[in-house]
Formats: structure tokens, sequence, C-alpha cells
């Protein structure tokens, strides 16, 4: 019988990913479109937070979406009801975006004359945090209804991101959620974390949220 | 969810290692895993049974070491692992809430053991 032998491998597992998620990166610089990935819970308003947004920005740029889901079209026709193109992603029962299928997704889009493409990641804090999906900038939304403890339960999701969305901020009056203690357990872990107190229903907060997504389009594209 | 998107991307790296090494039977993976990502050892290990069938890697034991997440202080310095029972991010050492994670995410093949 063969000895044992031990070999060392010493290989990440994402890799492959990590690689892919560059070479799209790559070819949206090259295209000069600004792909956002946006990660939240279930229910923090994700959907109706992109239609605010674009309801911001379509005068000034050419939006598409990407709408990752486990398995309906139901975000997609919202988004295609005002005339912005969209496509829906079925993950067929996984957790989260990776960078091969937001590869197939910004195919199926196309990626010419687009400058902004907002993709909606499968709602959920954990696993959309391990993978990079290619995009340009990450943004999370956290909902006041989550309550301010959010960041000690999932501190990867909090730690990768570059952008807080603190949604439902129209809540605040009526929850015990403390946002300056909210906001200091977020620092703590992602001092370069930017954060906005927003409301998709009420509109407040939007505007700033918007400018600095113009922004950051802007500087890409540049 | 994501065990078999991953599953698939240890088995092509473990056979990958094992033809260059001329490698006839692989009787153990041996992974890394950070205690933050969120892989389930024994769903891991099914799929990963059940992937590797036909191969060289075929009953195979996957074996999956947790590594701990661990936070630094950007103020001080200090380094300590983090209770994920009882989660607080403050330095015990100088009382700063300005923590570093440095480890906890890893998904890493160590080693394989073959024969």
């Amino acid at each position: 019988m063969d000895p044992v032998r031990i070999i060392e491998v010493k290989r990440n597992v994402l890799a492959n990913n990590d690689k892919k998620a560059a070479q799209i990166r790559e070819n949206l610089k090259k295209e000069r479109t600004f792909l956002l990935n946006l990660m939240s819970s279930p229910g923090s308003g994700k959907t109706s937070l992109i239609l605010r947004t674009i309801e911001h920005l379509r005068n000034e740029f050419q939006i598409g979406v990407l709408e990752a889901d486990i398995d309906s079209a139901v975000d997609a026709e919202r988004i295609q009801s005002i005339g912005i193109p969209a496509v829906q992603l079925r993950t067929g029962g996984m957790c989260h975006l990776d960078a091969s299928m937001t590869e197939t997704g910004l195919k199926e889009l196309g990626l010419a004359g687009l400058d902004l493409i907002i993709v909606e990641n499968v709602g959920n804090l954990v696993c959309p945090a391990e993978f990079d999906t290619g995009a340009v900038r990450n943004v999370m939304i956290l909902s006041v209804p989550e309550g301010d403890d959010k960041p000690l339960k999932y501190p990867l999701m909090f730690s990768t991101t570059d952008v807080l969305l603190v949604n439902k901020i129209d809540y605040l009056p009526f929850s015990d959620f403390d946002l300056n203690a909210m906001k200091e357990r977020v620092y703590g872990l992602n001092p370069d974390i930017k954060i906005f107190e927003v409301s998709a229903k009420t509109g407040q907060g939007i505007e700033a949220w918007a400018d600095w997504l113009r922004q950051e389009i802007i500087a890409w594209g540049a | 969810m994501h065990e078999l998107g991953i599953m698939a991307n240890v088995l092509d790296i473990a056979l990958e290692y094992a033809e260059q090494n001329d490698v006839k039977k692989i009787l153990a993976v041996n992974m890394e895993i950070g205690e933050l990502s969120d892989i389930v050892p024994k769903i891991a290990q099914d799929f990963f049974g059940f992937i590797a069938r036909g191969t060289i890697a075929e009953n195979a034991s996957l074996n999956i070491v947790k590594i701990p997440a661990r936070l630094r202080c950007r103020d001080c310095g200090e380094e300590d692992d983090l209770d994920t029972d009882h989660p607080s991010y403050i330095c015990f050492e100088c009382g700063s809430k300005s923590l570093e994670l440095i480890s906890g995410r890893e998904y890493r093949i160590a080693s394989i053991e073959v024969e």
C-alpha cells in the first residue's frame, strides 16, 4: 500500500468568484457603467428604495435593474412598470448572488448605454456579504423595525459595505430603536462607512443619498 | 444554503492539486473555515460526498477546522477572539469601540491527504 502523503494547498475557495468579480468590474469600467449591489433583510424596503432612487436620478442617467430572488418575478415587474429595464434572476434556492450569476444578468440586460445598474441581492444579511458580485459599491439597508442590535449579529455585512441606508426612519418616533447606539456599533466595525437616514415611503433623506450616488457614478465614468 | 457551490469549488481545487502531484486517491480534504462564514459542516460533508462520487476523491473525508473570529483594536492594537454568542465590540484593554475584523471570514483548503 502506498504511504499517505499530505499536500499543502492553502488556497481560498472563493478565489474563482473573486477573479470573476474583478473581470466584471474591469468590463464595467470600460463601458462606464456603475454597478451598485444592494443588500438587506427581506422586508427592509429594497425595491421601494430602488424605485425612489430611480425617481431622483432617471433624468440624468440611463438606469437598469437586476432583481435577484429565490423564485419570483414580482420585483422586476414593479421596476418594469415604470419603464426601467429590469432582469429577474432566479437564484433557484441559493441565498445570495455570486459573480457568475451577476455576469449572466448583466449579459441579458446589456451594459451598452447604461450609466447605473442596481442589483437587488437576495434578502439575507449573511451570505451576500461573502460573495463579491463585481459591484463597484456595496450598499446595505437596515430598517428601523429590524432593531438597532443588527450590527452585533451580522458584523460581516456591516464590515464589508460602503454605505448603510437606515430606512423607514419615519418609524423612529414610534420605536425604541437607538439610532446613536446603532451608529456607534457600525462605525466601530467600519469607520469609513457612510450612513444615510432615509424613508423610501416619505422621501425623507433620499436627496442626500441620491447626491452621494450621483457623485460616485460620475467619478466612475470619468 | 450555498454549500453546494462552495463544495463544487473545493472538489475542483482538490482534483487540480491531485493531478499536479500524481495522486491515485484523495483520502481527505482539510478545510479552514471562518466562524462568521455560514457553512454547516454536516451539509457541506454530505454535498462533498455526493459530488465526489466517480472521482478519485470518492469517499474522501472532509475535515473542517473553524477559525475563530478575531478583532484587533485600531487604537491600542490589542487582539482578541470575538465571542459570537455574546458579541461585544469594545476593546477590553483600552475601551475603544473601533475594532477591525482580522479573521473569521476564511474559506480555505489547507491541505489534502493522498496516496
